[in-house]
């Protein structure tokens, strides 16, 4: 790989890689005398998949916490297209463009599967409380023109058939899908993906590979995901980091990351003598 | 049978956000609109008015304000009598004040001013969840209670500590006071509840209301997606108190006519209306007038039957009556925590098929 071309680069498969995106630099989170994330810096590049693995405890939430902005590091600086990121709530990163799933979904399951999806629009709906109280003019030419952009989400995540059911009666491996279609009604620039694939079974685990995939490539959306399944990530992801401990032990492609031999050691453990 | 979808296409999806998606639902409320608006008023007098259609309207109105904040925000609300109260004193003010202006507009200002009292009240929120917020309502209840209480010129330095409801029309005809007839009355009241149901359904339809029902089901997730937890829970405060503070001035200035702050809005009163809104159906327009109509038409039928027809003394039946509200509570509680809504919505799958079995 060409990592050092700052303008960016063409993949083996022909996806374009632009500039970097997002840096996080030098990145240290403590809560009260723990330290979950010391001292890690990576970048992530424009339309690129970037992995980050580590065994459990490593801080790759707590890393995805950080961009989000549930936490707010005591050190380090994260830079987001090119500006420097001022400390912010949650919604206003969402209103950046950055999108996200959990590790346990967090779903809204009193609505339905329509209305969740419909919620990843929030940030496209501007009219006031009044006009939408009278349910006329702007209000409701944004329902419908949302509406079909989330109609096209629900296509092309194959949620048709369950569009109106209530989120509470659908079974996991569609909650996850639903999440997955909500984070992308929102038409993110980077989508973070907390354990997209955790507790599902092989088939399901290829058709969600494929989605993600299919995100990547025909949007052209920049995904940064967690994983625990070490051939999902060695076959989808452009970069890896490789966390553990809260540092940074390795970054870098697939086949760079699997030779690493501190890579190595975190994951099958070394002898002390 | 009656509630089937089948044939009755939608080629918009403006058709398929609507109220009532299928026909026979539609053609039912329209009915029920003229009914209310055409029939009703010619066959009224002043018991039915007074025992039952304008309780059943205010608390309606009441009902569905509180259903907002609880049932769609999730945020738990003791304080409605309170908020009642500062939309009957709110009224009160505004029609001494300026007795020649319609009451129509009195109202709607009233309920400006509790709305603007609950977003303060409201604040509160943003700290606290559940139980704990409850309390801190339950703080305003009491305060407001308190205020209006103590303070003279709310109550106008009236000897005895009441307000009572002068005179006041609309479009040149008396609403309020003593001599109103009962259709007018009526009519007053029905127009605001239709109001306010139809912009209650509006809002939580849409943009806003799924704002609301985030934050109620993980505010977590919510606010990752883009909603500002401060903004939603504070208009949702703002609404439903701009709904309960309308409800508290009709009560006040149509229904009672004379009001004694303790008797008419204490904490008994929030208690009523969460409990039509329990029985009824969190989070349901339709479940607000089910649980409204519920408790008020309940007692009024007890008395007939237990007192009219059994001819059983007044107060053993009194007694009676709260005993049956509070085992339905419980019974409701149990069996069906998503109140007669629910029972509603069960009601109609089945009417989708019959009379068939599949």
């Amino acid at each position: 790989m060409n990592a050092v071309n700052p303008e960016g680069y063409t993949t083996a498969d022909g996806r374009k890689i632009g500039p970097v995106m997002m840096e996080m630099k030098n990145i240290t989170l403590r809560f009260g005398g723990v330290k979950a994330i010391t001292d890690i810096s990576f970048d992530i590049r424009e339309g690129e998949i970037r992995a980050i693995i580590g065994p459990n405890g490593a801080g790759k939430s707590s890393m995805l916490n950080v961009i989000s902005g549930f936490y707010v590091p005591q050190e380090g600086e994260v830079w987001f297209r090119g500006e420097k990121r001022a400390p912010m709530k949650p919604y206003q990163v969402a209103q950046q463009g950055i999108a996200r799933t959990f590790q346990n979904i967090a779903l809204f399951e009193g609505m339905s599967v329509l209305d969740n999806v419909m919620t990843g629009r929030l940030n496209y709906m501007k009219s006031g409380l009044f006009s939408q109280a009278i349910w006329k003019g702007k209000a409701e030419q944004e329902e419908v023109a949302n509406r079909e952009v989330v109609e096209r989400v629900i296509d092309f995540l194959e949620i048709q058939a369950i569009r109106k059911t209530p989120v509470a009666r659908l079974p996991y491996g569609l909650k996850k899908r639903v999440e997955l279609a909500r984070a992308l009604a929102a038409e993110p620039k980077l989508l973070l993906l907390d354990e997209p694939m955790a507790g599902m079974n092989v088939e399901e685990k290829e058709d969600m590979s494929r989605f993600i995939l299919d995100v990547n490539d025909e949007f052209g959306t920049t995904i940064a995901l967690i994983e625990h399944d070490m051939g999902v990530v060695m076959d989808l992801s452009d970069r890896v980091v490789v966390m553990d401990y809260g540092k940074k032990i390795g970054d870098g492609t697939p086949d760079e990351v699997r030779n690493n031999q501190d890579v190595i050691d975190a994951y099958l453990g070394v002898a002390h003598d | 049978m009656f509630y089937r979808e089948a044939g009755d296409f939608k080629t918009s999806y403006v058709e398929d956000n609507q109220t009532f998606p299928i026909k026979f639902d539609r053609w039912r409320y329209y009915a029920v609109l003229a009914f209310a608006f055409a029939v009703v008023p010619f066959f009224i007098n002043d018991y039915w008015v007074n025992a039952i259609f304008l309780p059943f309207l205010i608390y309606s109105i009441a009902a569905i304000g509180l259903n907002i904040l609880v049932g769609y925000c999730g945020q738990v609300s003791l304080g409605t009598g309170g908020f009642m109260a500062v939309g009957a004193y709110a009224v009160y003010k505004l029609m001494t004040s300026f007795p020649d202006v319609s009451l129509f507009f009195h109202v709607l200002l009233a309920g400006g001013v509790t709305a603007i009292v609950g977003v303060l009240f409201g604040l509160p929120s943003l700290r606290i969840k559940g139980f704990y917020l409850a309390v801190a309502t339950l703080a305003a209840q009491f305060f407001l209670v308190w205020l209006f209480n103590k303070v003279p010129w709310f109550y106008n330095y009236s000897a005895s500590g009441q307000i009572n409801a002068p005179e006041r029309t609309v479009f040149g005809t008396l609403v309020s006071g003593p001599s109103a007839d009962a259709w007018a009355k009526y009519i007053f009241c029905l127009v605001f509840t239709v109001i306010v149901a139809v912009i209650a359904r509006n809002l939580t339809r849409g943009t806003q209301g799924r704002k609301w029902m985030a934050i109620r089901d993980m505010d977590i997730a919510a606010e990752i997606i883009g909603v500002d937890p401060l903004k939603a829970k504070l208009t949702a405060f703002a609404v439903s108190s701009f709904f309960v503070g309308v409800a508290g001035a009709l009560f006040f200035s149509v229904y009672l006519g004379a009001v004694e702050v303790g008797e008419a809005f204490g904490i008994n009163k929030s208690f009523l209306v969460l409990f039509m809104i329990i029985i009824g159906g969190l989070g349901s327009i339709f479940g607000s007038f089910a649980g409204a109509a519920f408790l008020v038409l309940m007692p009024v039928l007890l008395k007939n039957i237990l007192v009219g027809g059994l001819g059983w003394p007044t107060d053993l039946a009194a007694h009676l009556e709260f005993i049956i509200v509070g085992g339905l509570i419980v019974t409701f509680l149990i069996l069906e925590p998503h109140g007669l809504a629910q029972l509603w919505r069960v009601t109609k799958e089945k009417l989708r098929l019959w009379p068939f079995p599949h």
